[in-house]
């Protein structure tokens, strides 16, 4: 049953993320841009990973995705259905550097498919351990605030200077 | 003080420059706002001003760290050599580059607080790339200094030319941002990490799974050679180095480009070194083109800030040439190069904005006639350093040239030591034109650069940069012995460099 449902979403998300690439209208591009960050959020779950699957669902699907929809209505974009897609040379580089990628990926987790990494990862044993003992956030919280609490506070000042940056660049009256 | 990591707390003195100028970024743009405007707020030099204070500070914060050591494991972050002194440079750049706009930030009318603290974050950026061992944390740094320069390319919010220069860099980077994450992905899968020095271990011990560590390499490079501009990705840098508000041209070409070259030396040489085989070849391509073509390319152009555009890809060629060689004299080289590149090519721009009259007005090279004989000492200035940015003996940018040679030398790189030297001739025809312009052809008329404008504190970094380019050339081991130790540092604490050249 979980296989099933795996590889149903896995085709959903793929397709939609192939349709929001080529769509006209900006606005068919983030539906399908939802559909693909939904699909996902189910793979999540399938994985058991529900944390992850909230925070996907909540995050990307509800907020920003429904910021998006509201800045490309309020600038007015949303009827702009001129063809703006490459062709050419360009697509067959980009169908061609994509079908590497996706080739190495196949060929690589058909080799060595149940365990990729070889044991060099935190062990899962540890990882169920933690959950059961601090639940899903609480493991999370860990490495997000301890081990990387570096990365964490240098995307706080990358996001002020990207308001910093936006401010500058948009405000009316200079 | 001895650092440890496995303290969170430790972090905090281990970041210290970084820290401080994250506050003085924050200090300046709360400066900008503090006061309405009737009320008389700082002006745009009080805030430029305030920010040359924050990079003392963090100056001093860099110095310092000198005295600590660390323990204990290692973090996100080192506190080498090598770190600190890539620190000087973007230190030196950012100085240098804020002290040339002082007049240009106030005759444009550009939001100064913005503009200055834009630059103090990105150095920020610069310092956490060139510190870090942790690809996340070389990302997220990447961007945070990327996202600054994409705005500050565009700051001037009046000129159509800034604003294409933003966008185009702004796409342009997005994308190569991905290609550069998709590469640490890869590297993840390969490896089970995103730790620099863990990398290595995985690497020479063999167990890294093949494809993906070579797919993730290619995708990092790509990443790379983006940032720093290596032909064939190229394409945004005449445009966006043109468009740009001349004294932001000049810190991206200094600042950016030395932030990713750092990086890039870190990543290659310690994660990927038991692998050199695989890359060193395509670098070896990526050198040897980038050096022929920019150098044909600049040849051609007639504005002299565009010409500066493609001499500074050029540049980029001569340096990817220490990353080939990847030898311990050819990274303290690069360091070396870099300084004096910092030095030489905001100094050549500082002269640019005054001869464009603190605008963008006059650029092309006819602008140039007789300007020499009218303003001496821009002159003269102007001369030391394009002779520098050739590589002219006496001058730093020579003992930079000759020392990159020497490194590609010792991995016996005979041919592209050839192809760096005959580029290096094609580059005296395009420098030398304008000193030719300056000083052999007559001004059009008596009063033509009346309107040729110097501020103080762009006469200062004048000065400074030709003093020290000049003192580098002719004592250059001063500036290679710190180079060589700084160096050492990163090759001890990695333990590299055992490998065979084939």
């Amino acid at each position: 049953m979980a296989q099933i449902l795996f590889y149903a979403m896995a085709v959903v998300a793929l397709g939609s993320a192939v349709a929001m690439v080529t769509r006209k209208s900006p606005v068919a591009s983030l539906l399908y841009m939802v559909t693909t960050l939904a699909s996902l959020a189910v793979i999540f779950v399938l994985f058991e990973a529900h944390f992850l699957a909230a925070i996907q669902v909540i995050v990307y699907a509800g907020a920003i995705m429904v910021l998006f929809l509201f800045v490309i209505m309020l600038l007015n974009l949303g009827h702009d259905y001129r063809k703006d897609l490459k062709g050419g040379l360009a697509a067959v580089l980009s169908l061609g550097v994509s079908g590497a990628l996706a080739g190495l990926l196949v060929s690589h987790f058909r080799a060595s498919a149940p365990e990729p990494f070889a044991g060099r990862i935190r062990d899962s044993g540890i990882l169920e351990s933690l959950i059961a003992e601090k639940g899903a956030v609480g493991a999370m919280a860990r490495p997000l605030y301890v081990d990387y609490v570096v990365a964490f506070e240098v995307t706080g000042i990358l996001l002020l200077v990207a308001v910093v940056g936006a401010l500058a660049l948009a405000k009316r009256r200079v | 003080m001895t650092l440890d990591f496995s303290t969170p707390a430790h972090y905090l003195v281990a970041l210290l420059p970084e820290l401080v100028l994250s506050l003085w970024g924050m200090v300046v743009l709360l400066a900008g706002v503090w006061k309405k405007e009737e009320e008389g707020r700082p002006s745009a030099d009080d805030l430029g001003t305030l920010s040359l204070v924050g990079l003392l500070l963090a100056a001093g914060a860099n110095g310092w760290l000198y005295t600590a050591g660390s323990t204990g494991g290692h973090g996100m972050v080192t506190v080498d050599e090598f770190r600190l002194f890539a620190n000087w440079i973007f230190l030196v750049a950012a100085f240098l580059s804020i002290s040339i706009s002082f007049t240009y930030v106030f005759r444009q009318r550009l939001q100064a607080a913005e503009t200055y603290s834009l630059m103090l974050f990105a150095v920020v950026g610069m310092m956490l790339m060139g510190g870090s061992h942790n690809l996340i944390l070389i990302f997220l740094a990447l961007e945070l200094m990327s996202v600054a320069v994409y705005a500050l390319a565009a700051i001037n919010r009046r000129d159509r030319r800034s604003a294409e220069a933003g966008l185009k860099y702004f796409l342009l980077g997005a994308f190569s941002s991905g290609f550069f994450l998709y590469g640490i992905a890869l590297i993840y899968g390969a490896t089970g990490t995103v730790d620099v020095l863990q990398i290595q271990r995985v690497v020479i011990q063999g167990e890294a799974v093949a494809g993906l560590l070579f797919g993730g390499i290619a995708l990092l490079a790509v990443g790379f050679a983006f940032k720093v501009a290596a032909v064939p990705f190229h394409m945004w840098t005449p445009d966006v180095y043109e468009g740009a508000p001349t004294p932001v041209t000049a810190f991206m070409a200094t600042g950016v480009k030395a932030a990713a070259f750092v990086a890039f030396l870190r990543v290659f040489l310690v994660a990927f070194d038991a692998v050199y085989e695989t890359w060193y070849s395509v670098f070896w391509w990526l050198a040897a083109v980038t050096m022929v073509a920019a150098n044909l390319m600049a040849l051609v152009q007639s504005n002299v800030k565009r010409m500066l555009a493609y001499s500074s890809i050029a540049h980029g060629g001569y340096l990817l040439v220490a990353l080939v060689a990847a030898n311990e004299t050819a990274s303290a080289a690069l360091l070396f190069y870099l300084l004096v590149y910092a030095l030489m090519n905001i100094g050549a721009f500082a002269v640019v904005v005054s001869v464009a009259r603190q605008g963008e007005e006059r650029l092309q090279i006819e602008d140039y006639a007789g300007l020499g004989w009218q303003k001496p000492a821009l002159g003269v200035f102007l001369t030391v350093f394009l002779l520098s940015l050739a590589g002219f003996p006496g001058t730093g940018g020579f003992m930079g040239k000759i020392f990159l040679l020497q490194g590609a030398v010792d991995s016996e790189l005979w041919v592209l030591a050839v192809v760096l030297v005959m580029a290096t001739l094609i580059s005296y025809w395009y420098y030398l034109r304008v000193a030719w312009y300056m000083w052999m052809k007559e001004a059009p008329e008596a009063e033509a650069h009346a309107g040729v404008m110097t501020s103080m504190p762009m006469k200062v970094a004048l000065v400074t940069a030709v003093g020290l380019v000049l003192f580098l050339g002719l004592f250059p081991s001063v500036g290679l012995g710190v180079a060589e130790r700084s160096v050492a540092a990163l090759f001890e604490a990695a333990g590299t460099m055992g490998r065979v050249i084939p």
